[in-house]
């Protein structure tokens, strides 16, 4: 496959990669599908969609049991996903990667696992403003169950993580988990990992990055990073739903205690003892989602053929023009201005709610997200509690539909007036 | 570019969305319930007075929403206004299947002028995502009017 995208130096060829997806072909109310809600969930290439098909026509079966050739060959491919995903961040060794159900279940296995097994009350969690409420609610839930405190870093003016609030934040070392996103799924901000992570380990804190985001818009790299944790889902990346990655070293997964209980988990079953399975296997209870496995190897073998700098070449350029475009729109707001942003743009028209400006943004064949993107506190801390729209790129995103867009936010607006 | 969408925002539903009637707060009033449409974060408060013969004397809310469902809550506390409680349930079920299916067989009976004054919102029953922004202020009104309620609150989902 390193071949079908070869020729472009220049950038990514759209037109060549709209062929992959076929959902994009089609008309919605009689007009061209612009589907700018990718940051919800993105859309299935064929060869993810042919990957899962083939798993299920000729290699499935349970894994880790069946001492048959189906298993073995199911096993090969699950545990050959796993290793695809390791090389994808970075990753020192496959055993650092747990497969769960999405992001959030991710999140919540470390709140339960490392927040009650590890952490100890008094101890504090340092999330963000800009969070999603897949990494808020998790902590509220440990703060209100183990008695762990939970601190909330502001977001400035511009949309970006205010670096002397989260130093301030971390000054009595009682932070023992500091947990933000890595770009946030409202502004588009891509938070410096980096330098979270250093402030967090000089102050005595793990940090786990929500990647949700940034796995699908930035090269990740978790050792060069320096986290502790790393989670993100596969159906933003191009991916099947039902499939979610929790990275983490080696040594705080040995330490953590299982999350959930079941088959698969274990070493040894007594009714009076039971042995945990070593990791990843420990935080695998039940059957895991092993077709889904080899669509996310799918969808990162496809993400890798274009090369990140190809598709950041790409979104560059789209991220650009929206500014461009969406800043002549008279009477539109955007979200944040910061200085690194990726391919997420939330705006709030001036004489429309979000939610009848979406119908009729519908209505001319562009799907955006309309509310709070499950980020209600970011909404309020900009004084949006009404919510706003939500367009977001997606390697198939064209210029041309950036230009739809802005045409029909223009034409939306003189409609409500 | 929108034509076809002046069926669902109908001039009288853009003017009631921008200057929603009855819009404050109702000292005095005896009956009172919140709404939410946790989907969209619309919310809404809802004031209503009845008087000890049981009608409707007055009813009147506060909150934020869509064009929608600023205008179905503005038009309901006009149409509301003078009815009995049970003219007031009748009137919240037949709009409730006027936003679900665009016509509602029932309305030449009885109500007919009140619900002649609802029906720019029939247009909705075509958006199946946009129904409950049209019904939020009816559930409202329903659970301000419930009996011994001690919470009264009502959401969309």
């Amino acid at each position: 496959m390193d071949g079908h995208f070869a020729a472009s130096d220049a950038g990514l060829d759209v037109a060549r990669v709209r062929e992959d997806f076929p959902i994009l072909a089609q008309t919605v109310r009689g007009k061209p599908l612009v589907f700018l809600d990718s940051a919800a969930s993105a859309q299935k290439p064929r060869q993810v969609i042919s990957a899962m098909v083939r798993c299920m026509e000729t290699a499935y079966a349970n894994v880790h049991r069946g001492p048959y050739y189906l298993s073995e060959q199911a096993t090969d491919a699950y545990e050959a996903a796993r290793a695809a995903v390791a090389r994808f961040l970075g990753a020192a060794d496959a055993r650092e990667v747990v497969f769960t159900r999405n992001a959030t279940e991710s999140i919540n296995l470390v709140a339960h696992s490392y927040g009650r097994g590890v952490l100890r009350p008094g101890q504090a969690v340092l999330i963000s403003e800009m969070e999603h409420h897949a990494n808020i609610v998790p902590w509220q839930m440990l703060r209100d169950g183990h008695g762990v405190e939970l601190r909330v870093c502001r977001v400035t003016e511009a949309g970006e993580i205010d670096l002397e609030d989260l130093s301030a934040k971390l000054a009595d070392g009682k932070v023992g988990l500091v947990a933000v996103t890595h770009m946030s799924n409202v502004l588009g901000t891509v938070t410096p990992a980096e330098r979270i992570a250093a402030l967090a380990h000089e102050a005595g804190a793990l940090v786990l990055f929500d990647g949700s985001q940034a796995a699908v818009h930035r090269r990740v790299d978790v050792q060069a990073i320096g986290a502790d944790f790393y989670a993100f889902t596969g159906h933003k990346l191009y991916g099947p739903t039902g499939i979610g990655v929790l990275w983490a070293r080696a040594e705080l997964l040995d330490r953590m205690p299982p999350f959930l209980g079941g088959g698969e988990m274990i070493s040894s079953v007594t009714f009076e003892k039971t042995e945990w399975a070593p990791a990843p296997a420990k935080f695998e209870a039940g059957t895991p989602p092993i077709v889904e496995a080899v669509g996310l190897r799918a969808a990162i073998d496809y993400v890798s053929a274009i090369g990140m700098p190809a598709s950041e070449a790409h979104e560059r350029r789209l991220v650009d023009h929206a500014m461009r475009r969406l800043s002549d729109v008279e009477g539109l707001t955007v979200l944040g201005r910061a200085q690194d942003r990726g391919g997420v743009f939330s705006f709030a028209l001036d004489n429309a709610h979000p939610h009848d400006l979406s119908t009729l943004l519908d209505r001319a064949g562009i799907a955006v997200r309309a509310g709070r993107h499950c980020a209600e506190p970011l909404h309020a801390r900009f004084g949006l509690e009404g919510g706003t729209c939500r367009a977001s790129f997606g390697l198939y995103t064209t210029v041309e539909e950036v230009d739809t867009l802005a045409e029909a936010l223009t034409k939306a607006r003189e409609f409500f007036n | 570019m929108f034509d076809d969408l002046r069926d669902l925002y109908q001039e009288v539903i853009l003017d009631h969305g921008r200057k929603p009637r009855n819009f404050r707060r109702l000292e005095g009033a005896n009956r009172v319930a919140r709404g939410d449409n946790p989907l969209c974060g619309d919310r809404m408060e809802l004031f209503v007075n009845v008087s000890p013969e049981g009608r409707i004397a007055e009813a009147a809310f506060q909150g934020r929403g869509c064009a929608i469902s600023m205008a179905s809550a503005s038009l309901m506390t006009e149409t509301v206004r003078g009815k009995t409680q049970a003219e007031a349930a009748e009137l919240s079920g037949k709009f409730r299947e006027l936003a679900m299916s665009g016509v509602c067989p029932d309305c030449g009976a009885s109500l007919a002028g009140e619900m002649e004054r609802l029906q720019p919102l029939a247009g909705v029953h075509e958006f199946p995502s946009r129904v409950k922004c049209a019904t939020l202020a009816w559930h409202t009104l329903n659970a301000a009017l419930a009996d011994g309620a001690e919470e009264r609150n009502a959401t969309s989902e």
